[in-house]
């Protein structure tokens, strides 16, 4: 059976990648929050626990 | 049978997404906010205790996302009546270019994310507050109050008037009787400040089916209804005078203030039914969007001066 394929337009292959760079830098900024926050919140006893 | 290469399928066909990143950030409401970042700022600020600055941004970020993510459940569950309405017809989801599905999901993560990141970063009392915020303005108010009773912006208006107690639990870990106060002013301000929005947009509203107060009890009772808000939330603003956390300096502004916003809510009483143009409601509109920033503006101001010893 033949298989019919949507191809996305460029609109949709340039909103995509749009979208696609704004999750990386939300992921991105979500990551050094929780880094900064975490030195801030707990300080150098961040460091000073049991391994 | 069509398959989609690499693609997901919407509900509508073979279309594909054309969502921007910022009809995402539309979904949030920026505009809301910008409001409920500056209140629970002043909350902050007004808390005892000076907290790790890095700490407080990172809280307040969370607010704001927390307050973001209701807006986008509140347009996922609102398409419909968004749809008919002028004034939100070009939101992303009725105008099609954010699935519902989409919206959804992002209001949901963004909730989770908001909550447990303030619960972490700061305390949990302030992410419990900022939980039942969300809850509170996505499913009492929108699923259920919205479009069942003309008091829908009375009770709803608490998840606006919410932020200052979150974030001056997010300083101190408590609710205190100062930051009820705050929530009091906001609490007693969104009634005519929606009804003004509601008195020139009732068309929209009548449109949509949402049982808004000059729908249902038409615009002589809301005229009575705005005043009477008006010289309450004129009394609550001098409350942190009373209260004893603000100054008379601030008392005497905030005077002025509530004197304008009843001024303004006597010419909207004054307003004939024959005005189509309702320019005295539009006017209120305005200002009450003013009265807030500056009221606040004040009680920052005023903050500032007392830990500089300028007032008392």
């Amino acid at each position: 059976m033949d298989k019919e394929y949507v191809k996305p337009t460029e609109a949709q292959l340039k909103a995509r990648r749009k979208r696609s760079i704004a999750l990386a830098i939300a992921l991105a900024v979500f990551v050094v929050i929780v880094y900064i926050g975490s030195l801030a919140k707990l300080g150098p006893g961040l460091f000073e626990r049991a391994m | 049978m069509a398959l989609v290469d690499q693609e997901h399928m919407d509900d509508t066909g073979l279309s594909l997404s054309e969502a921007a990143p910022g009809d995402f950030i539309a979904l949030l409401k920026p505009r809301v906010m910008s409001l409920v970042v500056f209140t629970a700022f002043v909350g902050m600020v007004m808390a005892p205790g000076v907290p790790n600055p890095l700490l407080a941004i990172i809280s307040i970020a969370a607010i704001a996302v927390g307050a973001g993510a209701s807006g986008a459940l509140n347009m996922w569950y609102d398409a419909d009546i968004d749809a008919v309405m002028g004034r939100t017809a070009r939101r992303p989801v009725p105008a099609g270019r954010v699935t519902p599905g989409e919206a959804l999901g992002f209001g949901l993560v963004l909730s989770a994310f908001s909550v447990a990141t303030l619960g972490l970063m700061a305390n949990w009392t302030a992410a419990a507050l900022l939980a039942f915020t969300i809850f509170f303005y996505a499913v009492i108010y929108t699923m259920w109050l919205k479009r069942s009773t003309p008091q829908n912006i009375v009770i709803g208006g608490a998840a606006g008037a919410l932020p200052p107690v979150v974030g001056w639990a997010a300083v101190t870990g408590t609710v205190s009787m100062e930051s009820l106060v705050l929530f009091l002013i906001i609490f007693l301000w969104t009634p005519p400040h929606f009804w003004a929005l509601a008195l020139f947009k009732s068309g929209d509203y009548e449109r949509a089916g949402i049982p808004m107060l000059p729908n249902v009890a038409g615009h002589a009772a809301t005229k009575k209804q705005i005043f009477i808000y008006a010289l309450l939330l004129a009394a609550s603003g001098i409350l942190p005078v009373v209260a004893g956390f603000a100054s008379f300096a601030y008392g005497a502004v905030a005077a002025i203030l509530g004197g304008g916003f009843v001024w303004y809510s006597w010419q909207v009483l004054r307003m004939p039914e024959s005005d189509v143009s309702m320019k005295p409601a539009k006017a209120l509109f305005g200002y009450s969007l003013l009265y807030l920033f500056v009221l606040f503006t004040a009680l920052l101001a005023d903050r500032l001066l007392a830990s500089l010893g300028l007032v008392s």
